[in-house]
């Protein structure tokens, strides 16, 4: 046991030592939290969009104004002539172009209906669908406001809605959950498979190997100082998030600090599968960055919703542990459900767990060659 | 010149000599797009629905069959319970609650107005928001019904209405296999220049045999040249592999020149490149450059508005991209990719994209030393 701590310390040093990590290590999860929370939005604001109207008259330029004023929309340029839609649309700035037929005000009073063109750009399907819906939204309060107040016994249905959870529609309560995970699974599978690799590659691993220190206690002691790191990081980042974002944990904090324990001995072991199976850093570095980086962010759910994937990704992702731990920390922090809602996600984790280190310990070998 | 060619044929034997990275390089990629792509979509579908019918009347039975007609909806439950709903929404069984009053029917029948309660689950906002649209637009449509029903009733007058019609170009069916390719074609380009290029720097510092380079002849800058063409050429090679990918499985259009787009991507290569090698010669270890790059990947990613609308995106933000190359690149792409765009329409881009070239490659000339 002695024995063991004095190896923790040394790999304590090892990480201390080397002081730019260590502010790595803490500034990305922090840097992350706020790029997300700030930046990352799915929403639109300030859409570029173009206006084509041939008829100009006091109808179109009211419609107009009305779309232009409604905060999703910023206008870029008047069009002249249908050939620039396409010339406008190339240059990139522009998302959407609203045309107004010929006589649209005279059509509209006469014939009692007029009509007006939505071309979205569909290389962004996401910004144009919504360009789409919120200037239908708009054109329909016209239509109501150019009727006056809607007949008697014609709305019958009034729906009400209760957003639950989030009643604010804050972005972030989708994104603090899935940055925690991808920081995690990212770290401390990178960490673990990197410094055992550092020492086989230069050789150090034998200078261990043939001391007294069994290879299980040379893996955990390997392993320990970045469980407690990135222990402190879940802490950190739960803090954060309830300062910055007013995200606070709902459920129970021991319950989800339990959770976090489990995941990150999950990532490590991943971590330490890694470097059993790769000769060097860049081959360890190159399976947890760019293997696990990208699966990450697009399959577990964290900004695509599973369930509007194609059915056969519902298979694919039931590989990804982080499927799993976003099911756990969205329940526990932000629904504030029990332990009795999340047992079987915890089952999974656990298996895994006992999976990867069983695989380790199989393939992880004493002698070098 | 020669020097440089032999620098780089060095390089190449250095990097295929590792069986692992020489085939990871083109078989990750690969890989990634195929499994990738065709997962993504912001297209809502099977909303999973919970009922709570406290009315039970014909008028209630007809709603519910709307919703059921609806792909967009997946009637999963129905309850009488409230409380069995939201357990039901705890356990995500089912993202929405709609809760149907008694007296519902009588009332509608009737005449009278009727409330009823949709609950959503809301922790993705986003969604959330689609499908409270969804819903209100189905019983939109079945109140029109029942009005159409009762027109003995209700005379309609004819109202002036605007009608309006709409149309996506470039993208007809909204097919989000043709937004996907192009980003993370990007980012699976920048990933294996930015980290390979790197650390090849790092690990010849941290094993020493850049001492070897360091006391011959050879200039600082047409070492980082050579350090950084046969990386260049992988990523371009990687490029072509992906587009020839989504061609093939994919069948995602090409508009524009082919020529122009690889013309971006060595741009963007060598800023991302020159900037992968200047923050190498910061960098002691492996370890250190992996999370220096891994906070610049990240940054550069999720800020250049390859998931998320970059128009959304506060001001500083948007200042900040202007040293983004990730960003210019994502637009060139899907610019001249779904669109066509010539070179005069992305000249902007090339020119921004161009600059930050020279400054990081400057940077890593100018910072790279030859005496420890």
């Amino acid at each position: 046991m002695k024995r063991f701590l004095g190896f923790v310390k040394k790999e304590f040093l090892h990480i201390f030592r080397d002081y730019r990590t260590l502010i790595i290590l803490f500034g990305i999860p922090a840097v992350q939290i706020l790029i997300f929370g700030f930046v990352v939005s799915t929403d639109i604001k300030n859409a570029g969009v173009a206006i084509l109207d041939l008829s100009k008259d006091e109808v179109t330029r009211e419609l107009s104004d009305k779309i232009i004023s409604s905060g999703f929309f910023k206008k870029t340029e008047t069009l002249l002539s249908y050939n620039d839609i396409d010339l406008v649309f190339k240059k990139g700035q522009t998302k959407a172009v609203f045309i107004f037929g010929e006589n649209f005000g005279r059509n509209l009073m006469k014939e009692g209906k007029a009509s007006i063109s939505i071309i979205a750009d569909g290389s962004e399907p996401n910004v144009a669908t919504l360009i789409t819906n919120y200037t239908l939204a708009i054109i329909s309060n016209f239509n109501r406001e150019l009727n006056g107040s809607p007949a008697s016994g014609s709305v019958l249905i009034q729906p009400e809605v209760k957003m639950f959870y989030n009643p604010n529609l804050k972005s972030h309560f989708m994104f603090v959950p899935g940055v925690i995970t991808l920081i995690l699974i990212l770290i401390c599978a990178l960490m673990t498979s990197v410094t055992i690799t550092r020492e086989k590659e230069f050789g150090t691993m034998e200078v261990l190997l043939v001391s007294p220190l069994k290879p299980i206690q040379i893996i955990l002691g390997k392993v320990t100082p970045y469980f407690l790191l990135s222990f402190i990081n879940v802490n950190l980042i739960l803090i954060m998030s309830w300062l910055v974002f007013e995200l606070p944990v709902k459920g129970s904090i021991a319950l989800l600090l339990l959770e976090c324990m489990l995941y990150i001995l999950m990532s490590l072991s991943l971590g330490i599968l890694i470097s059993t199976v790769s000769k060097t850093m860049q081959q360890a570095i190159f399976i947890s960055f760019i293997g696990l980086m990208l699966p990450t962010i697009l399959l577990s759910g964290f900004i695509f919703p599973i369930e509007n994937m194609p059915k056969i990704y519902d298979y694919v992702s039931m590989i990804m542990p982080p499927r799993y731990f976003i099911i756990i920390i969205k329940s526990i922090m932000i629904k504030g459900t029990g332990f009795f809602f999340v047992w079987k996600e915890t089952m999974i984790i656990s298996l895994m767990t006992l999976l990867f280190i069983g695989l380790s310990v199989k393939k992880f070998k004493v002698r070098l060659r | 010149m020669r020097t440089i060619l032999y620098l780089i044929r060095k390089e190449f034997i250095q990097i295929f000599r590792n069986k692992f990275i020489s085939k990871a390089i083109f078989g990750v990629p690969i890989v990634q797009m195929l499994i990738l792509v065709p997962a993504i979509t912001f297209e809502i579908k099977n909303v999973s629905l919970c009922i709570i019918d406290n009315d039970y009347s014909s008028e209630s039975r007809g709603l519910i069959n709307k919703l059921e007609g609806s792909t967009f909806f997946k009637l999963r439950y129905s309850t009488w319970s409230e409380q069995e709903a939201n357990n039901l929404l705890h356990r995500n069984k089912c993202n929405l609650i709609l809760n149907i009053p008694s007296g519902f029917g009588k009332d509608i029948s009737s005449g009278k107005p009727s409330k009823i309660l949709a609950t959503v689950d809301a922790i993705n906002a986003s969604s959330a928001q689609l499908t409270w649209a969804y819903l209100n637009g189905v019983i939109t449509d079945y109140n029109l019904n029942i009005i159409t029903e009762n027109i003995s009733l209700n005379p309609v007058i004819s109202f002036p209405r605007i009608m309006a019609t709409n149309r996506f170009w470039y993208n007809e069916t909204l097919n989000y296999k043709y937004y996907m390719l192009p980003g993370i074609l990007v980012i699976l380009v920048t990933a294996i220049g930015f980290l390979l290029a790197g650390l090849n720097m790092v690990r010849e510092k941290e094993i020493g045999t850049i001492e070897q380079i360091n006391v011959t002849p050879v200039r600082k800058h047409q070492f980082i040249i050579a350090k950084m063409i046969p990386f260049l050429v992988i990523g371009l090679i990687d490029l072509a592999l992906g587009l020839a990918i989504g061609k093939i499985t994919f069948d995602i259009p090409f508009e524009g020149s082919l020529l122009l787009l690889f013309l971006g991507s060595a741009i963007f290569l060598i800023a991302v490149l020159g900037l992968a090698l200047f923050i190498s010669t910061l960098s002691g270890t492996q370890q250190q450059y992996m999370f220096v790059a891994f906070f610049f990947m990240i940054i550069f990613i999720l800020m250049s508005g390859i998931f998320t609308p970059f128009e959304s995106m506060p001001v500083w933000a948007q200042i900040f991209d202007v040293a983004n190359p990730v960003a210019y690149l994502i637009r060139i792409n899907r610019m001249v990719m779904l669109k066509g765009s010539t070179i005069l329409d992305i000249r902007g881009e090339l020119v921004a994209l161009a600059i930050i070239a020279a400054c990081f490659t400057t940077f890593a000339v100018r910072r790279y030393r030859k005496t420890a």
